[in-house]
């Protein structure tokens, strides 16, 4: 059992803890808490696969920002705990046994696909590296990404102002 | 014994770090609202505490006494779990970013094992720092969520909103000096100031260090940028309902980033643990200046000490007065004096920054809520970007 | 080091992850934690990614998780102006509520 393997086991256990606890909290602020944690395990996960860069822009970004985003919309539109409505049954009778066989399914089949080289290694460089290739090879799909932000920033403004 | 030392010599020599930094930070915390205090007094030309102990220099442990048998209600309508989880998060946040700065120069030899002068060397630690940065707007916008009541919510909302506003240009602030050293390991930005105070990056990225010193006095919510916990707007802002102890907790994250801050600072722009002085013969007698510092503040508290007004004060303070000056003529041994002047240069450049943080606090108004929004949005975080595309031009045609 | 565990866990990892989310997505109510399953969803897709960048040798799938991050975060903030007119608009957050063109 080398550290690394109980390492990964316990973010993993994390992970899916904070998953699962997301689809069982009633109220959004808790999912959102919840999806916070996964987000911190995923990156330590990132951290054993060798990404360090990412595990940080992870952090940074998806959990330090667009979670934040997520809370503030909970915070101000006062979003109370979800009401039990009447459901189908039909749905969660057959939806779940589907969605665990779409997850048995994708695993299984990502699961035996390539050869299994182990997760750790040398990661000295890979910063420099991804970043020559990002402003290298992917410069154009950067660019539009920058352009993206730009619309989604004008879009925001533009759909949440108050007309007065 | 020695089998099982020899295994986990790794874990303890790290739980052995991890203790001596918590315990001189929690005490820096303790003392730094001691300091505040006096600094802010004399500034209004006034005493600030003087009863408890010499110079009022027990004030911390009476108020942390004060805290803890303090009653503790919990208003009503909150919801529980995030009630208790907010400070909790904010304060272990605070008390972490302290792990991956750089303490002193190279490594170290504890037990027989070589190790770091730091918790953890990371390569990207200039990237943990912001990481820790972004997630503990989570501390206050849980905090005034939680509590269930108007001005807490406000309060926690603004604080939240400001907070993200000036963590961009804190973080484009430092790109300039990332290009300049083409790391993003603070040991290494460290190592590439050495040499004294001509090398110090605080030069070359003056307009970077403006701007990543306000912007970390807006991420802090201190004064002038403290709006959203000043007692005439808001109450008290994001902790206007927590009490005693979950109070401290909020009071010490507080502190404890203004720590962090001021050590990012020396480490970023004022050389870290290096020595403002090149490293030349005639500069070797600032080597003796922490032992200097201890055997005169010892001294000083030993005169207050004995001329104390209580007879407890008589006995104690003089001894503790006794173990400052011992510790500051440890200071002068060979064996220590090597290692001891990374941590006590970077702890005086910390001071010194922390002074002019607590100086802004006594001097500066308020700066109303749609003014901040506006210096940081259309001044500072323009001028950082203007300051990353001026650096990297200086570092291209460079080369 | 001696065993470190291999890639394929943590694919394995992912496709329970984006199960769950799937799951989240189709049984919940209120509008925000759907669009945290679909969030959900997207970081199992990055972690597969990550973890097939470290299979087969490659940095193009972490550059690609930048890719992801970014739609992203552009995506969250388009969805979160929307989720605001529609609640100012319907006064709740229920997706039940929300299911005629014209109010």
């Amino acid at each position: 059992m080398s550290p690394d393997l109980i390492l990964f086991f316990l973010l993993a256990a994390v992970a899916l803890a904070g998953a699962i606890n997301l689809i069982v909290q009633t109220h959004p602020i808790h999912s959102a808490l919840s999806l916070i944690v996964v987000m911190v395990a995923l990156a330590g996960i990132y951290l054993l696969l060798g990404a360090e860069l990412l595990a940080a822009v992870q952090i940074i970004v998806y959990a330090g920002a667009i979670m934040v985003l997520f809370v503030f919309i909970i915070m101000l539109l006062n979003a109370g705990k979800e009401e039990r409505t009447s459901l189908s049954h039909a749905a969660s009778w057959l939806g779940v046994p589907l969605a665990v066989v779409l997850t048995v399914v994708i695993g299984w089949r990502m699961g035996h696909s390539a050869p299994s080289p182990a997760m750790g290694g040398n990661v000295s460089g890979v910063s420099r590296t991804l970043s020559e290739m990002l402003f290298t090879s992917y410069v154009f799909p950067f660019e539009l990404t920058s352009i993206l932000i730009l619309v989604a920033i004008l879009g925001a403004v533009a759909l949440a102002k108050r007309d007065f | 014994m020695s089998a099982f030392l020899n295994a986990y010599a790794d874990v303890l020599i790290a739980m052995v770090k991890v203790l001596a930094v918590v315990i001189v930070l929690l005490t820096t915390v303790a003392y730094l609202s001691w300091f505040e205090r006096k600094v802010v007094a004399h500034m209004q030309s006034r005493w600030g505490p003087e009863r408890v102990g010499p110079y009022g220099l027990i004030q911390p442990l009476a108020d942390g006494a004060k805290f803890l048998f303090k009653e503790d209600p919990t208003p009503a309508g909150v919801d529980r779990f995030v009630y208790f989880f907010a400070p909790f998060l904010a304060l272990s946040l605070a008390m972490t970013t302290i792990a991956v700065i750089p303490l002193g120069p190279g490594q170290l030899e504890i037990f027989g094992r070589r190790t770091w002068f730091s918790i953890a060397e990371v390569d990207l630690s200039l990237l943990v720092v912001f990481a820790i940065t972004a997630l503990s707007v989570y501390g206050v916008a849980l905090a005034g969520w939680a509590s269930n009541s108007k001005y807490p919510l406000l309060g926690g909302l603004r604080s939240s909103a400001q907070m993200l506003s000036y963590e961009i240009s804190m973080t484009m602030s430092v790109v300039g000096t990332v290009l300049m050293t083409n790391t993003f390991s603070l040991r290494q930005i460290v190592e590439a100031q050495r040499g004294g105070l001509s090398h110090w990056f605080l030069f070359p990225q003056f307009l970077g260090f403006l701007c990543f010193a306000i912007s970390a006095v807006a991420e802090t919510n201190r004064a002038p940028f403290d709006l959203v916990e000043a007692e005439q707007e808001l109450v008290g802002g994001f902790h206007t309902e927590y009490a005693s102890f979950k109070f401290a907790m909020f009071f010490m994250a507080e502190y404890g980033a203004m720590v962090t801050v001021s050590l990012m600072l020396s480490v970023l722009f004022f050389g870290g643990y290096f020595s403002p002085f090149p490293d030349a013969a005639r500069f070797h007698w600032t080597l003796y200046l922490p032992a200097v510092a201890g055997l005169a503040g010892g001294a000083l508290l030993l005169v207050n000490g004995i001329r104390y007004h209580t007879a407890l004060g008589r006995a104690v303070l003089p001894l503790v007065a006794l173990v400052l000056m011992g510790i500051g003529g440890l200071c002068a041994l060979p064996a220590v004096i090597g290692v001891i002047q990374g941590p006590f240069w970077l702890a005086t450049k910390a001071f010194v920054i922390l002074f002019i943080y607590v100086w802004l606090r006594g001097t500066l108004p308020r700066l109303r809520y749609d003014q901040l929004m506006n210096f940081g949005w259309k001044v500072l975080l323009p001028v950082s970007l203007a300051n990353v595309l001026a650096t990297s031009l200086v570092v291209a045609l460079g080369k | 080091m001696a065993a470190a565990p291999p890639a394929t866990y943590a694919v394995v990892l992912s496709a329970i992850l984006f199960g769950i989310g799937a799951l989240g997505f189709v049984f919940k109510r209120n509008i925000i934690t759907i669009f945290m399953s679909i969030e959900l969803m997207l970081n199992a897709v990055n972690l597969s990614f990550v973890a097939f960048s470290r299979l087969l040798h490659v940095l193009d799938g972490q550059v690609f998780v930048f890719f992801v991050i970014v739609v992203a975060a552009a995506e969250a903030s388009v969805g979160m102006a929307i989720i605001l007119q529609v609640a100012r608009n319907r006064h709740s957050l229920n997706i039940e509520r929300i299911d005629l063109m014209k109010l």
